[in-house]
Order: structure tokens, then C-alpha cells, then sequence
């Protein structure tokens, strides 16, 4: 168990700059997930922190140790792969035995390590069979289990669950939060499925173009988005986002102008920021409130979706085309067709400049 | 019977014609040959394409030879030691034309193609130059070098080829094991690989047991010769006369390990023994 510190990382394939410039902390027995769509790097910053790749610049440190140079095998870490990558001839203990053995590991220390990780993650009955012989979930034990059996300082996870269908992908989370709790282990994961960041995480990094655009607990990425980009990635049905004048503002709150919703008075700081600034409104699907339409401000409902135990209901957008998204619980007594008035959360809505960030909220909500 | 099933029935005819035509057109001569070797010399010119008899004598004849057992001996010396050798360098070198990236792996893959296109006849007096100065001539040595300057290049290409298809991560759960290039190679990869080392060594040992000209040019004595060399030089009790019977019966003896070589490892060949290693 350590931490991990990356500080000023860069990586750079022939023309192509990789990671740029990257600062990281993991604190001890923290579970970190990296996500980002893809080609944002998150991959590359893995295999980094494994060794597979060197990095070009920067340092990086395991607890106190400098492991720049190091071979994955002095750098203490475990990774488990996407595609499992199980030794094929092997039998599920010789698989798991394997890191041991070539660390010269006697004997006896070795049954005992592999049998405990095997009890761990329930392989006992399976530790003579060959991974062919196994199910899907079964073989993505078995590669948590060969990463965990040398008892490594950092566990790494690349895209575990992409392999797995819909419902052992829900199970197996489940277990690696469980295995995460039992362990306290240090554990890295990079997924490109948000609902695995948010329900693993203590700490999320959302990468975009080999940077970080914000870390923070999966509830501070939900409520305070840094920016733009942060807001659409996290949650899904995705937040809505609306263009809007600035009319005016100080420290404590401003007023904007959106087309389809009138003037709203926010609580967002825009000092610093002149009247007429062109900004843009995001509100999430669950804090839009929908009503009779009055006057001029409507939207035209074009598809509601039957969830069971919600509905969303999609609305034309007076600018742009994605289409704005209202959700709620079912059911809902709205239709096709029908003309109704938007109505945000005041509290709950994001206010982004043209250069992406978010506008702060002054002190009393951001403390709440 | 309607038209469909005429045309199916005719489909099926033809189906089976078309295999018992290629069928005979490669067993044929072997079987010939193995007739041909079982008949005492009195009736060999007549066409039987059934045996009315069977008589071992060519067979006995060839074995009571020394120099055909000392053939025999030294064939299967040759051959084993090139397809040894031949997978040793073969699998080395495709896990680092496979694996590792460095400049001019394209260069080196395709000298290694264009090697392998040179007709023997091209480098027989440039490679005999070569075994006499090694002091090779007249000696297994010569032809296990020649050999395997043939063989290797094939050996390494369709290596190459089986070695990239194995997943990366595979080597890369290696790497994170601890293990070295080394141990990657002998633990990890010589057991999936055993299919195409299979194919490409049993490709390199029935090169090495059939080669003739070669064989023909580095040897002198009788003490030194492979065995289709052997066959070539028996010879009759005059020089009018060519000795079918035991030539016959000397091909069958060194057709038949072949044959149970390729019956052995066919299998091997066919089995996929990557299931299991990837998802899926």
C-alpha cells in the first residue's frame, strides 16, 4: 500500500503529445478512476504508472520512492487487463502462482499467498481448471486475482468490465467495491463508463486531451462541474445547456437571459464579467421542473420515453439541435406534442463562461 | 425425385468424383511404389495393380547394406538437428522481429523473405567454398549449416506471423509478473506456440530428410550419406540394369517415418490452443 504522486508528467509518442503537463495525487488505500472519452489518455497515464511505458518528462513517486526508471516488477504493482490476458496452459493456481514463483518465492509461502487471495475472491473450487473452462466472471477473478497474489502496493485496472455483459458487469463492480473495502489497497481504474466512476470512486480524474479537467469526489463532479466539459460527461441523461445573455451582476449573484426561459436571477458570482457576455445555462434533467405554458416562453414536447420508473420527456431546443431533456418519476402526465413552460431549479443551475469554466457560486451555497 | 434433389444428387456425384480424381492423382505413385517394392525382381515389369504376392526380399536386400543403415543413421541426425536448430533461432528470432520495435524490423523481414527465394543451385558453389573452409565437407556438420540456411528463413517468417497474433497483453501480464524477455518466451509463449512449431518443424525435418543436391555435392563417402543420396547410387549388378525392387523398397523405408510424423502432429497442427486466452 502507498500512495502515488505524478508530478509534471509528459508523454509524448513520436509526433504526438500524449499526456501533458500532468500533476496527480493519490492518497494511500484511496480507489482512483480515470475517466475520459476515449483518446484522452487515461490508458496511456495507466500503463505509465505501471511501467509498461516510460514516461518522457516529469517525476513519479510510490510512497517516498522515485519509480521513474523502475521495471514493473521493483515498482510493486498489479495490474489487471481489459481483455483478462490469462496465461492460457496454465491452471487458475498456476496463473495466480506464476509472479511468485519468478520472484523465487518458496514454496510454501506461495500455496499459502494463492490460497488466501483464492478464498478472497471465492476461486477455491476453480484453482485446477484452465482459464478456457471458465465464465467470464470467472476469468475476471482470476486476473484480480494473479494482480493481488504478489501483494502488490498499487493495484491497476484497465477497463475490467468492458468485457462483461450488462448484468455481471453490475455484479462484479459490486465485488471489486467490496474487494476495495476488505482490502484498503491503493487501486487505480480507468473506465470510459461514467456509472462505473461514480459508483467505485472515492476520487474521480476526468481526463480530456492528456489533461485534467477536474479531480474531486464523485459528488463534487456531479453538483460543482469545473467546466463544461466536466458537466455533459457526468451523469447520464446528460445535462442540459442552454445559451444565455448576461444582464448583470455582482459578487453575490447575477441575472441572465435565456431564450425559452426569461430572465432568471442566479446565484452565481459574475463579478469580473461585463453585461452582454455570452455564457452558457446548464441545468441537469432531474432539476428542470415542467409547467402549463404561459405566453410566449414554450417548448414543444417531441418524444417521451416510458422508463418505468421515470419518464423523460424531450424538448425542443430554441437554439442548437440536441434536443433538452426533462426527467421524472413516472408517471408522467405529460404527452407528444404538448406545448409546455421550463422551469429550473435556481439553485441547481451551472452557469459556464466562453472559455468553458464554470462560474463560482458565492459562499453560502458552495458551503452547503 | 424432383429437379432439386437430381441437381443436389449430381451436386454430390461430382463432389465425389472430383476427390477420388485427386485422391489417386497423389497416392498413385505411392502406391505403385509400394507394390513395386514387394514384388520379387523376376516380375517386376509386369503391371499389377494388385499384389498376388508378397515377397520381402528387396527389403532384405537393402538392409543387409551397412551404408543404408548408416544413411538412415545420419538423415535422421541431419534432420533433427536442423529443425532443432532451425526452432531455437527461429523462435528467438521472431519474438524480437515480432515483439520488439526497432528500426528496420521491415528491412530485416524482408531480407529474410528474399533469402529464402534464392534456388540452392545459385549458392552451391559460393556455400561449398564456405564448408570447406569450416572444414565441413564430407560431414553431417556441412549439411545441418546448409540446411538451415534454407530452412531458417521460412521458419522465422511464419514464426513471425504466429508470434503477432498473440495478444500483447499476454506479454504485457508477463512483464507485470516479473518475468524477462527470456521467461516470456520459454513460460509464456513456446507453449501456445507449440501448433506452429509443429507445422514449420515438421516442414523444416521433411526439407532436411528429402534434400538432394546438396547432400550430393558436400559428401563424398558412402559413411557420410543421407539417405536419398543412398537411394540414388544403388546400383544394379551391371550398368544396364537400374535395381527397381530395392530402390522401391529403400523409398517406402524413408516415406513411412514421414508418414507417421505428419499422422502424429496433425493434430497438434489443428488444435487451437489459444481458446481461453482472450475473451470470449
Amino acid at each position: 500500500m502507498a500512495n502515488v504522486n505524478l508530478s509534471k508528467i509528459n508523454k509524448v509518442f513520436g509526433s504526438t503529445h500524449i499526456i501533458k503537463d500532468l500533476d496527480l495525487e493519490v492518497g494511500d488505500g484511496e480507489f482512483v478512476v480515470f475517466v475520459g472519452p476515449s483518446g484522452c489518455g487515461k490508458s496511456t497515464l495507466l500503463r505509465l504508472i505501471a511501467g509498461l511505458e516510460s514516461i518522457t518528462d516529469g517525476d513519479m513517486h510510490f510512497a517516498d520512492d522515485l519509480v521513474n526508471d523502475l521495471p514493473p516488477r521493483e515498482r510493486g504493482v498489479g495490474m489487471v487487463f481489459q481483455s483478462y490476458a490469462l496465461y492460457p496452459h496454465m491452471t487458475v493456481y498456476e496463473n495466480m502462482a506464476f509472479g511468485l514463483k519468478l520472484a523465487k518465492t518458496d514454496k510454501q509461502s506461495i500455496e499459502q499467498r494463492v490460497m488466501e487471495t483464492a478464498r478472497i475472491l471465492q476461486l477455491e473450487e476453480l484453482l485446477q481448471r484452465k482459464p478456457k473452462e471458465l465464465s467470464g466472471g470467472q476469468r475476471q477473478r482470476v486476473a484480480m486475482g494473479r494482480a493481488m497474489a504478489r501483494e502488490p502496493r498499487i493495484l491497476l485496472f484497465d477497463e475490467p468490465l468492458s468485457n462483461l455483459d450488462a448484468s455481471l458487469r453490475v455484479q462484479m463492480r459490486n465485488e471489486i467495491a467490496r474487494l476495495h473495502h476488505r482490502l484498503g489497497s491503493t487501486m487505480i481504474y480507468v473506465t470510459h463508463d461514467q456509472v462505473e466512476a461514480m459508483t467505485l470512486a472515492d476520487k474521480i480524474v476526468v481526463l480530456r486531451d492528456g489533461r485534467i479537467e477536474q479531480v474531486g469526489s464523485p459528488q463534487t463532479l456531479y453538483q460543482q462541474p469545473a467546466t463544461k466539459f466536466v458537466a455533459g460527461f457526468i451523469g447520464s441523461p446528460t445535462m442540459n445547456f442552454m445559451p444565455a445573455e448576461l444582464l448583470g451582476g455582482d459578487g453575490n449573484g447575477c441575472r441572465v437571459s435565456t431564450p425559452g426561459l426569461g430572465e432568471l436571477a442566479l446565484p452565481q458570482d459574475a463579478s469580473g464579467k461585463s453585461p452582454g457576455a455570452e455564457l452558457s445555462l446548464g441545468v441537469r434533467p432531474e432539476h428542470l421542473r415542467l409547467a402549463e405554458a404561459e405566453g410566449e416562453n414554450a417548448f414543444e414536447i417531441v418524444n417521451v420515453e416510458y422508463l418505468g420508473n421515470e419518464v423523460y420527456v424531450y424538448l425542443e431546443p430554441k437554439a442548437g439541435d440536441t434536443l433538452l431533456i426533462h426527467r421524472s418519476e413516472a408517471p408522467s402526465r405529460w404527452h407528444l406534442g404538448q406545448r409546455v413552460a421550463l422551469v429550473p431549479d435556481i439553485e441547481q443551475v451551472h452557469l459556464f463562461d466562453a472559455t468553458d469554466k464554470a462560474l463560482a457560486v458565492n459562499g453560502a451555497k458552495a458551503a452547503a | 425425385m424432383n429437379r432439386y434433389q437430381q441437381i443436389k444428387l449430381a451436386k454430390q456425384i461430382g463432389k465425389w468424383a472430383l476427390i477420388a480424381v485427386i485422391m489417386v492423382y497423389a497416392i498413385f505413385p505411392f502406391y505403385y511404389a509400394v507394390i513395386t517394392s514387394l514384388k520379387p525382381s523376376s516380375e517386376l515389369f509386369q503391371v499389377d495393380f494388385w499384389l498376388s504376392s508378397v515377397d520381402f526380399g528387396n527389403y532384405a536386400q537393402i538392409f543387409s547394406q551397412d551404408s543404408f543403415i548408416q544413411a538412415i543413421g545420419n538423415s535422421i541426425l541431419v534432420a533433427i538437428s536442423v529443425v532443432f536448430i532451425a526452432l531455437l533461432l527461429g523462435v528467438t528470432a521472431s519474438y524480437a522481429l515480432g515483439r520488439v520495435r526497432f528500426r528496420g524490423r521491415t528491412t530485416v523481414m524482408l531480407v529474410v523473405l528474399g533469402v529464402s527465394m534464392f534456388p540452392q543451385v545459385a549458392v552451391l558453389s559460393g556455400l561449398f567454398e564456405v564448408i570447406r573452409t569450416l572444414n565441413l565437407y564430407n560431414s553431417p556438420g556441412g549439411l545441418i549449416l546448409s540446411y538451415t540456411i534454407f530452412t531458417l528463413p521460412f521458419t522465422v517468417w511464419v514464426l513471425t506471423t504466429f508470434m503477432r497474433q498473440l495478444p500483447m497483453e499476454l506479454e504485457e501480464a508477463a512483464i507485470m509478473d516479473g518475468a524477462t524477455p527470456w521467461v516470456t518466451i520459454t513460460k509464456v509463449f513456446l507453449p501456445l506456440m507449440w501448433p506452429a512449431m509443429a507445422t514449420t518443424g515438421l516442414l523444416a525435418f521433411i526439407a532436411a530428410w528429402n534434400e538432394f543436391l546438396f547432400a550430393l555435392t558436400f559428401t563424398l563417402t558412402d559413411s557420410q550419406r543421407t539417405v536419398p543420396v543412398a537411394i540414388a547410387l544403388i546400383s544394379g549388378g551391371s550398368q544396364h540394369e537400374l535395381p527397381w525392387g530395392p530402390i522401391m523398397a529403400a523409398s517406402v523405408t524413408v516415406t513411412v517415418p514421414l508418414v507417421i510424423l505428419v499422422m502424429i502432429f496433425q493434430r497438434r497442427i489443428v488444435s487451437g490452443l489459444t481458446a481461453g486466452a482472450v475473451k470470449g
